[in-house]
């Protein structure tokens, strides 16, 4: 079995499309964030309380749906965080930014001490399962792919569209932009800077914590430490990648996705054996590097991105 | 003309007073301005007029008085409300978002946050409908980035319109113009008042006030000085009441042209972004005399001056000092060469914003003796030599220990020219050397420009103020896309024929071509 083959079968798409799912909802986050002009380094923190917090939440006894709504909420939680510290403080987001993923994923894994003392193994929760939808699942190659899959990875694809016509078409998306390239123009405008960056920070840390619980209700069925495992790092990767544009940060991801994918599977293929198989996990993140250099060099970066804003200076 | 009945009254401020700690920024300021009606608000930097303009619209607080628009008390501290009330302010720096279409800076926040869609069809038909009733034609789907200084101000003043501005607030907004887009943004002005606008035009330059404006408005201080009709007074009689003395002008007599000390040969350097690079440019600077460069900024005065500052090298062409030709072009080698420079951004490149007085008096010549010896600096000759700084370039500070990010800019920039006249060079590369200066620095900052020339230096003076140009240059050359203009001797040029040259009309197309 060559690499052509394995790009022909569904199973390889399939695999593509729902390692893509989780990077999907946390670029998207990322990008309101840093189109709002503020970096946010807590993402992968942010992700990790978001796959415990949703697991927990379904562990516990709520539905699934309302356990993705409970990791939202915990996103938005850090958000406001991050938000106050960076946006009417100003202080660097970097430094805080990182401060935010360690405190999210040093209280996840403390809370999940708390809950749990006694377990050696997590308990496992009966996570999402493939929704196919009629007909369309039974294109050939295609249909498998992106019609059987989980109802989450459906709701990530629909976030895209949704997050780019907020962003292209309403004043709100105007001014959120406006405010990551001069927040001078939206405070000349009569609109609050602070409003409006602290709340896409919320709603795109939200929508991390959402994409780390895609891992533990929809990808897995269980809560493990270290299962984010630096997507949140990927996904800052993504939008720079995206050029901050919400559909080419979907292709970004899914291509990421596809080269994950495609590795495992030529490590079984007679070339993989005599190769290191580290060199096969180190491959997704190679050709991401080569990419983000490609695709990267013409990307517009929001002008006032980490540029903190204070009302009264001139 | 305005009418003075109380009813055309659209803006009236009532003893505005204004402290930041223990500056009193505006004291009892009191101002009114009716329909149809330009006042020029007048002042040197610091008297008070940004701040002024700020209260109107709602960025500072008061601390005493009050703001009345239409008749309507005006809540403070609050710029939807100034917006609402049909207050528009066009400000000296542009809040433009510049990876945006004209359209979309336009529109922003004119419509709920919560609002599902936008209406862009409307949005354009209002923008071409103000576009032709203004004269300000600027393509709405173009991108801010894209457009020239003036049309960026066009796109703010559209800004204000759109929001159905009746009184327009313009600070400074001729800074940044060619003379024929400043002729343009005078007849838009003209349209708007024709309309029943109102207009605040805070400015410097006293012929516009002259040309433009119906009453005139000092501030000093942080108070009115003096208010009447334009028609009741000239430049000389402003220029006194806005300094509070007569303004000295520095005596620009002909300087005596000795030996060439720095010729750049059919020099082209590389374009940077959208600012231009030398295109096969040829250029000599003359001991005693003040070379000036006049053009819009961003046609490659930057690259001159960084080529002249030893920052970068010739692409092509050669850099000769003395008539030797000089191939290894370094900051060192050029400080080295008797070049002194002032840079164009005294806090970008000129100071380290917390270093102290006496550190960054020694910048340039730190690894010179006094200042260090065999690797070890000499503290107390540096704390020496900027306390010779301080008196006698008047600086105003509360010693060499203080550090340069507490001056004001003018003090800034005398440190600065201290600096580079105590080395006595040879050449003084002048580079915006009184922007943001009120008079009295501008006055120093010149007169001491010129007795460096009258003892033999050349000086290159670039700027973008044509009446400086004009007062101190003993040869003028326009810069515009990079080309250097034929030399014009002092005199033998009207602003206007600059402003020709300025706008790139005239250049040798060949002589362009040939990089």
């Amino acid at each position: 079995m060559d690499i052509f083959d394995i790009l022909m079968t569904a199973s390889f798409w399939t695999a593509a499309i729902r390692i893509a799912s989780p990077l999907i909802f946390a670029t998207l986050g990322e990008l309101i964030c840093e189109r709002a002009g503020v970096l946010n380094l807590g993402i992968e923190g942010i992700m990790v309380a978001g796959a415990f917090a949703g697991w927990m939440a379904v562990y516990s006894g709520l539905g699934l749906w309302p356990g993705v709504l409970v990791a939202f909420l915990v996103g938005m939680g850090f958000g406001l965080i991050h938000s106050v510290l960076t946006v009417p403080f100003g202080l660097s987001q970097h430094v805080i930014g990182l401060g935010v993923t360690l405190l999210a994923t040093s209280s996840t894994y403390y809370a999940y001490r708390l809950a749990l003392p006694e377990v050696t193994s997590p308990p496992s929760i009966m996570p999402f399962q493939p929704l196919k939808i009629p007909f369309l699942s039974d294109i050939p190659l295609v249909g498998p792919a992106l019609f059987a899959q989980t109802p989450l990875t459906y709701l990530a694809f629909i976030m895209v569209a949704v997050v780019a016509i907020i962003l292209y078409r309403t004043p709100l998306g105007l001014a959120v932009r406006a405010s990551g390239e001069n927040p001078a123009a939206v405070a000349a405008q009569g609109l609050s800077v602070t409003a409006i960056r602290m709340g896409a920070v919320m709603i795109g840390s939200g929508l991390m914590a959402v994409g780390g619980a895609f891992l533990t209700l929809s990808a897995f069925n269980s809560f493990f430490f270290e299962m984010v495992n630096g997507r949140g790092w990927i996904c800052i990767a993504l939008v720079v990648f995206g050029a901050w544009k919400p559909g080419k940060a979907l292709l970004g991801a899914i291509l990421f996705a596809a080269f994950d994918a495609a590795q495992i599977r030529i490590q079984q293929t007679p070339i993989g054996a005599d190769i290191p198989y580290q060199v096969f996990l180190m491959l997704p993140y190679f050709l991401s590097i080569l990419a983000l250099v490609v695709m990267s060099r013409r990307a517009e970066v929001p002008a006032a991105l980490m540029v903190p804003f204070n009302k009264g200076e001139r | 003309m305005p009418d003075d009945t109380e009813a055309q009254v659209v803006l009236r401020l009532d003893r505005i007073t204004k402290t930041f700690g223990a500056l009193t920024a505006n004291d009892s300021v009191s101002l009114t301005l009716q329909k149809g009606e330009v006042i020029a608000l007048l002042g040197e930097n610091g008297a008070g007029k940004t701040t002024l303009m700020n209260i109107l619209f709602g960025q500072y607080t008061a601390d005493s008085g009050r703001v009345e628009v239409m008749g309507a008390a005006l809540p403070p501290g609050n710029p939807r409300a100034a917006l609402e009330a049909g207050v528009g302010m066009v400000h000296q720096h542009f809040t433009l978002a510049e990876n945006m279409t004209v359209l979309e800076n336009v529109t922003l926040g004119t419509h709920s946050l919560c609002a599902l869609g936008l209406d862009r069809a409307a949005a354009h038909a209002r923008l071409a409908q103000l576009a032709g009733d203004f004269g300000l034609s600027v393509d709405p789907d173009a991108r801010v980035g894209a457009l020239t200084v003036g049309e960026r101000q066009r796109v703010e003043i559209l800004k204000a319109l759109y929001r159905d501005a009746r009184i327009l607030i313009l600070d400074e907004p001729t800074a940044v113009l060619t003379p024929q887009e400043t002729t343009d943004l005078f007849d838009t002005l003209r349209k708007a008042v024709a309309l029943g606008l109102s207009i605040i035009f805070i400015s410097h330059k006293l012929h516009e006030v002259m040309t433009i404006s119906d009453r005139v408005v000092i501030l000093r201080h942080g108070k009115v000085v003096h208010e009447g009709a334009t028609s009741g007074t000239d430049r000389r009689d402003l220029a006194d009441r806005m300094v509070g003395g007569r303004v000295t002008v520095p005596k620009a007599a002909p300087g005596i042209p000795g030996a060439p000390l720095l010729s750049l040969r059919d020099v082209s350097t590389p374009d940077r972004g959208n600012a231009p690079g030398l295109k096969a440019l040829n250029l000599t600077l003359s001991a005693g005399q003040i070379t000036g460069l006049a053009g819009v900024s961003g046609n490659g005065q930057a690259a001159l001056a960084d080529l002249v500052g030893g920052m970068i090298r010739p692409a092509v062409g050669a850099l000769a000092l003395n008539d030797a030709e000089v191939l290894h072009w370094t900051p060192r080698a050029a400080i080295h060469a008797g070049i002194a420079r002032i840079p164009e951004d005294r806090h970008k490149t000129g100071t380290i914003a917390d270093f102290d007085l006496s550190e960054n008096a020694i910048l340039e010549t730190y690894r010179d003796a006094p200042f260090s010896r065999h690797g070890w600096m000499n503290w107390r000759a540096a704390r020496d030599f900027a306390a010779r700084i301080i008196t006698s370039y008047d600086v105003r500070c509360p010693g060499p220990a203080t550090r340069i990010r507490l001056l004001s800019g003018g003090n800034m920039q005398k440190l600065i020219l201290g600096r580079v006249m105590e080395g006595a060079p040879q050449i003084i590369l002048a580079n915006q050397p009184v922007r943001g200066l009120d008079i009295g620095a501008v006055n120093y900052v010149h007169s001491q420009l010129l007795a460096a020339r009258d003892r033999g230096a050349a000086v290159l003076l670039i700027s973008e103020d044509l009446d400086e140009i004009m007062a101190l240059s003993d040869v003028i050359h326009v810069i515009s896309e990079g080309r250097l203009s034929p030399p014009f001797a002092r005199g033998t040029m009207s602003p206007a024929d600059l402003g020709v040259w300025m706008t790139g009309e005239g250049y040798d197309e060949g002589a362009a071509h040939a990089s």
